[in-house]
Formats: structure tokens, sequence, C-alpha cells
């Protein structure tokens, strides 16, 4: 029954949740590897054949790094070398598209399971294995790479992006045509975040200052055991329009729409057109963390059926149907990830705990007489044991 | 050049030259907060600034406590130094979660890589007849949260001084403002004093029979009641602590082993406020000095009353002064 007035049911205007993301969802490559055309997205113009046999080689090496790193960790994590893992299997396009679509001066907000984004910047994985081994709390310098530190918190982050994007507007570095100088951000988030006050109150605050920032949501379907139905009626990406930007749904499972569409946004960002939310519809096929147990809330025929859309598998597809790969270049990424993942498995247990008395550093720039004080006293203490270090 | 080194202000005034002198010494100091643009603020903190600063850098937001201090950490990572205005302290609490899991730990986490150089003022205290959230005093539960650093002005004076050291701090600064005396007493401004160090606590009455220690609002309080007590032949020195966390009690001591009893008084509730800490601390330190046990004078474990019955629920000067006399009769 519906109530005159009120405008029209939703579950008319949006039709009952799409199972591969409905009509709206932007893909250029079908999980079958076919290369499809999109009226408003495209990927490779200009490249020779080559060039852009290159560039998709390059994203199927870029993804296998990616899984062989989530591979490992989750290793890692069983082997009691890690204390926690928060897997990515199933989001390495929707990462490297992300990723690969930034430029040096572009700003990264991330969640704590942007580990292909991470790589994408040129963050050591071993530095991201040390805060789930919890040696530090992310010990990569987010002015190097302009990767931020991993947020637990969910959603804080995407209001830090709106602000920082603020300050690019407040330092001229947007729509000045200059394309080494025109920056933007990228605020990383979830399906689950999306519920969050923070994440709305980014939205506000982006839309009304026009700021530079592209909020990418991966909508893996999970927060932890929770459902996207749970988090949204509608269709994530719609839900920027009410807040006064674009939305737009693109297939998080192929690495070139991902790449089109983010790369676009980008643009968008850095021309001063304001921000945009990406919605990268994608699935979460392993836990939400290593502590998870899926098989309590989901059903494996909905895994299974997500295998078939495997993101890796239908560039490998792609690539060898159309002769832009031969077999040395397979056999050498493979190589490379094992090469990677030995130096993760050594590097991980190579890692020293940090010393107890690194606990007081950098509590403050400044550090107070007050820490001073306990920080002494402690290691008085510390001191105290009979064979204490030398 | 500077035309003027003296005059009298009042506390809006004094807080109203310092962020406009911080935002003239620095281009990377920026305001932002619920109408603090045009209007000035609630309070006028800000009166005329954006007017002479522009828009950029007086950044009227929206109605987002969260979204302010979230956006500031974001524009102080692209190395601004964003000052915000939580407009009552009851409604800094949407803002908690980035206040004590982002702005407070971003330093530590980064290892010190990324700081946060921010201040977010909050006009705190009672006694203005307002309605429910606009009178309170959260500040212990900012100064409980490691990697911020709390303090509070209570005159115009150190209010001048204290929000440009506040501003030019480089660790995030709750900066707390007794709304009550924003447009109470007028003091003379110096421009050219050395104000002492933002991080200290100051002796701003001398006496030997009873050391009072104060902080904001209840400075005044404090002061009067030692006024009172001077006419029944009581000498009580009072101390305003200015600084929170970290907290500055050396002076409180030397005081203390002198007097042999204190009394510390705050708008703030009594149970688990920054007395107790205080008091923990003094006992510790001036154990064999003290005549009576520390007390506390503040406010009961209620919420904040309604505003006709906010004098029975603050501490004031006849408070105090029972204090007084229960650690002089201990």
């Amino acid at each position: 029954m519906t109530h005159a007035g009120f405008g029209p049911d939703l579950a008319e205007v949006f039709g009952p949740a799409h199972q591969d993301g409905g009509p709206e969802l932007v893909q250029l490559l079908t999980p079958e590897g076919e290369r499809v055309e999109h009226p408003d997205f495209s990927f490779g113009d200009g490249l020779s054949k080559d060039e852009l046999a290159e560039q998709v080689r390059a994203f199927f090496r870029d993804m296998t790094l990616t899984r062989r790193i989530d591979v490992e960790a989750t290793a890692l994590q069983r082997h009691g070398e890690l204390g926690i893992w928060a897997q990515l299997l199933g989001q390495e396009a929707a990462q490297i598209g992300a990723g690969r679509a930034l430029r040096p001066q572009d700003y990264v907000f991330p969640t704590y399971r942007e580990h292909g984004v991470a790589y994408c910047r040129g963050v050591d994985p071993l530095l991201l294995l040390g805060l789930f081994r919890g040696v530090d709390q992310g010990g990569w310098d987010p002015r190097e790479n302009n990767f931020g530190l991993y947020t637990i918190v969910i959603g804080a982050q995407t209001l830090h992006a709106t602000g920082y994007a603020m300050g690019m507007q407040r330092d001229g570095v947007i729509g000045t045509g200059d394309p080494d100088r025109d920056a933007a951000v990228i605020a990383h988030f979830g399906d689950g975040a999306s519920s969050q006050g923070d994440v709305n109150e980014a939205f506000i605050f982006a839309a009304s200052y026009n700021a530079p920032v592209v909020f990418f949501c991966q909508n893996n379907q999970w927060a932890i055991s929770e459902p996207i139905e749970r988090q949204t009626r509608i269709p994530l990406y719609q839900r920027a329009l009410g807040f006064g930007f674009p939305g737009i749904r693109v297939d998080g499972n192929d690495v070139l729409a991902t790449y089109a569409v983010t790369q676009a946004a980008l643009q968008r960002a850095r021309d001063g057109q304001g921000p945009t939310l990406v919605e990268a519809y994608t699935y979460r096929m392993g836990a939400h963390t290593t502590t998870d147990d899926p098989t309590r809330y989901r059903l494996s025929d909905d895994v299974e059926r997500w295998k078939l859309k495997d993101p890796i598998a239908r560039v490998e597809v792609y690539l060898k149907r159309n002769g832009l790969a031969d077999q040395d270049f397979f056999d050498a990424v493979s190589a490379e990830a094992d090469q990677l993942g030995h130096r993760l498995r050594e590097g991980c247990k190579a890692m020293p705990d940090p010393q107890p008395m690194s606990m007081f550093d950098h509590v403050f720039a400044e550090e107070t007489e007050e820490l001073r004080v306990e920080r002494e006293g402690f290691a008085a203490y510390l001191e105290s044991f009979e064979g204490a270090r030398a | 050049m500077s035309e003027t080194t003296k005059q009298k202000v009042t506390l809006a005034k004094a807080l109203n030259m310092g962020l406009r002198k911080a935002m003239e010494a620095d281009p990377k100091v920026l305001l932002m907060g619920e109408d603090v643009g045009k209007l000035g603020g609630v309070f006028r903190i800000t009166d005329g600034l954006q007017k002479d600063f522009g828009e950029d850098r007086v950044i009227d937001s929206p109605l987002a406590e969260s979204g302010i201090v979230g956006t500031a950490v974001g524009m102080a990572l692209r190395g601004y130094k964003p000052v915000v205005e939580i407009q009552f302290d009851g409604f800094v609490y949407p803002a908690y979660d980035q206040i004590v899991c982002q702005v407070a730990k971003m330093c530590f986490r980064s290892q010190g890589k990324t700081p946060i150089p921010m201040v977010i003022r909050i006009p705190f205290g009672g006694g203005i007849g307002a309605v429910e959230h606009h009178s309170e005093s959260p500040e212990a539960q900012f100064a409980h949260t490691p990697g911020l650093k709390v303090v509070a002005c209570s005159n115009p004076v150190d209010g001048y001084w204290m929000i440009q050291q506040a501003i030019a701090a480089p660790d995030p600064v709750i900066f707390l403002e007794p709304k009550r005396q924003y447009h109470a007493d007028k003091a003379e401004l110096d421009e050219s004093a050395t104000p002492d160090p933002l991080f200290s606590s100051r002796v701003v009455r001398q006496g030997s029979d009873v050391t009072v220690l104060a902080y904001g609002p209840t400075v005044k309080t404090a002061l009067k009641a030692a006024e009172a007590a001077s006419g029944e032949g009581r000498s009580l020195e009072v101390i305003d602590l200015r600084t929170l966390s970290p907290l500055d009690l050396q002076p409180v001591y030397d005081s203390v082993r002198r007097t042999g009893r204190a009394v510390i008084t705050h708008e703030a509730h009594v149970n688990l406020g920054l007395g107790a800490e205080v008091a923990a601390r003094v006992t510790e330190e001036c154990f064999y000095s003290l005549e009576a046990p520390v007390l506390r004078v503040g406010a009961f474990d209620t919420p904040y009353p309604p505003s006709r019955i906010e004098e029975d629920y603050l501490p004031d000067l006849d408070r105090v002064l029972d204090a007084v006399d229960r650690t002089l009769d201990f």
C-alpha cells in the first residue's frame, strides 16, 4: 500500500536488490573477460595496442602481488605471527583501480583494509604487517607517500580527508590546469561506515565547501556479519544526490572500470568541481578479519557466485584470449609473488618487539614535565630488577 | 608597529585581540566553528575577524561538531593550525570521538610524524541562566585523555596571552573559557608585557593559613572568598591552576608546605573531578606537611540543574569559606 503525496514506492524506483549491482553498474571488463563499452567511461583511449596491453598486464601484476600480501598475512596470523589481519580477498580490483588512478600529489585516507592502495602508494607491505603484529600503530610516514595511517574507528578518516581537501583549496592547488600541481583527496570507507555520522558529516562539509575529495566506498556487502540491507534501503551511490554531489556505482571487481571511474572522479575534484561518491560494488570473499567466522551468517552459495566474478581471473582471461601476455609473463609475476611472500614471511618473523620505554615517546610533540617524571619513574622501576638490561 | 600598549579590556575582547594577533603572526592559523563568521560567534569572541581575514580563514561551518573537529584534523595534517570554536560546552560531545580517538592519538599513532597542532576553544561553566547543555564543565574528561593538553583562563590578561600560546603550541590544546566572565570584568592589558609560560600555574593572592586552588570561573570566587576571609583574620593563598593537563603543582606543593591546608574548587562535579587528582598528588607530595585532608568544593553529582537553582549547585564564596572553616577546624 502506498500513501499519496509521499512520492513513488522506493522499491519501484530502485528495484529489488540486484545481485549483480544492477544496470547502473559501470563495467568495462565482464567477469568472463570480455571488454565492453560504456557511454561515459572508457579505458585505454589514446593508448597504442602495446601500451594498453602493458597497462593491463601491470594491473594483473599489481592485483596478483596484492593478493599475495593478503594470503601471506592471513597465513602469518594463523601461525601466530600477527595478532589479527583484515583480509581484502576479492577487493583487489577496487583497490588497484583506485590506487593507480592517483597522482603523486593526491592524498589517500585509508581504512584498515587498504593494503592494495598502500601497495600502489609505495608503502612497504611489511609496515602494514607491523601494525597487525602489534609492534606499532602504523610505521609508515604519511608524508612520504601521501598515504595516511590506517584508521580503525570506521568513517572517522572521511572527515580528515575532507579537511585535508579544504586545506588544498586554500593552498591553491585546485583547478589551476597544471596536471603536476592540481591535487585531490580520496577517502576510503566501506558499506558499514556509510551509516556512521562522520561519513554523513563529511558528505555535508565536502558538498558545502565544494571540497576536492572522492569518497570511495568499497561496498563489499558485509559489515562483519551485517549485510548491506542493514545499512541502506537504497543503492549507496544514490545517497550522494541527497547531499548535493554525484554518485556512481562501478563494478569493483573490474579493475579497468574502477580505474576509469576513479580517475574521472579525481579529475573532477582536481578541476575544482567538487566531491564525488564512487561506490565500488564488490564482495568480501574472506572473513571480516582473521577472528571472524562468516559461515555463521552467510551462505556459501553467495561466495561461490562471487567467485565467478573474481577480479584477477577475468584479467588473466582477457590477456590470454587476446594474446596480450605470454606464459613467460605469468610465470614471472608468479615468481615475483613468491619472492614477495618469502620476504614478508621472513621480515615479519624478524620484526623485533618495541622497547617498553618507547610507549612514552611521541605522546606529544612537546613532552610534558608530568610525562617525563612518569617515564623516569618507570625506567627506574625496570632498572631496579636484578639482572636488568645492562 | 603597535600603537597601544595598555588598555582596559574584557575577557571577550582580550580573546578577540589574541586571536587576531595569532592570525597576523601565522597565515596558517584558521578559525572554524558555528556562527564564527559574520556573527562573530554567539559570544562575539571572533567579532570582526572574518571581515578582516576573509572567509577562507574564518570559516562558518555546518552545524556538526564532529565534522568541525574532524575536518580540522585534516587541515592540521595539511599544515594548517585550526582553532575551532565549540559553541557551548554541552555541544562538545558529538565531537568527543574525534577529539579522544583522533586528535589526541594522532601524534602517538604516527610516532611523532603527524602531530596535530590545533586548539579547541570551549566556553565552559555556568552562571548565565541558560537552558540545559549550556553551562557544563567537561574538563576532567579531556584531562583524563592522554595526548591532549587542557588549559583554562580566568581573566582577560591570561585570555589574551594564553590563546596565542595555545595556538603556537605544537600539540592539541583544549582551551576552556569561563563564559560568565566574557563580558564581566575589565582588566588592564599590557601587550608589551612578557607572559608566563602557558603550562604554568600562578599564585594570584598570597596568604599563610589555607591554600585555595581554583581555575577558570572559580578563580574569581576564590579571590572573593580570600577577601572575605581576611576580614575575619584568615589569610588565604589563592592559586590559579591555569593548566589542567599537564598540571603544574610545584607552586601548590610549595604553598601547602607552608599553609598545611588545601581546598580546591571547581564548577565540575566533585566526584572524579580534577580536584580528586590534585588532592591525591598533594597528599603524595606533602603528606607530612598536611594538617588536614585536602577538601574539594564543586558541583554535586547531579546533572546541571535548571538555571533558577544553579547558584545553589555551583560552588560560591560561602561554600569555599565553609570548606576553609572545616579544614581549619579539622
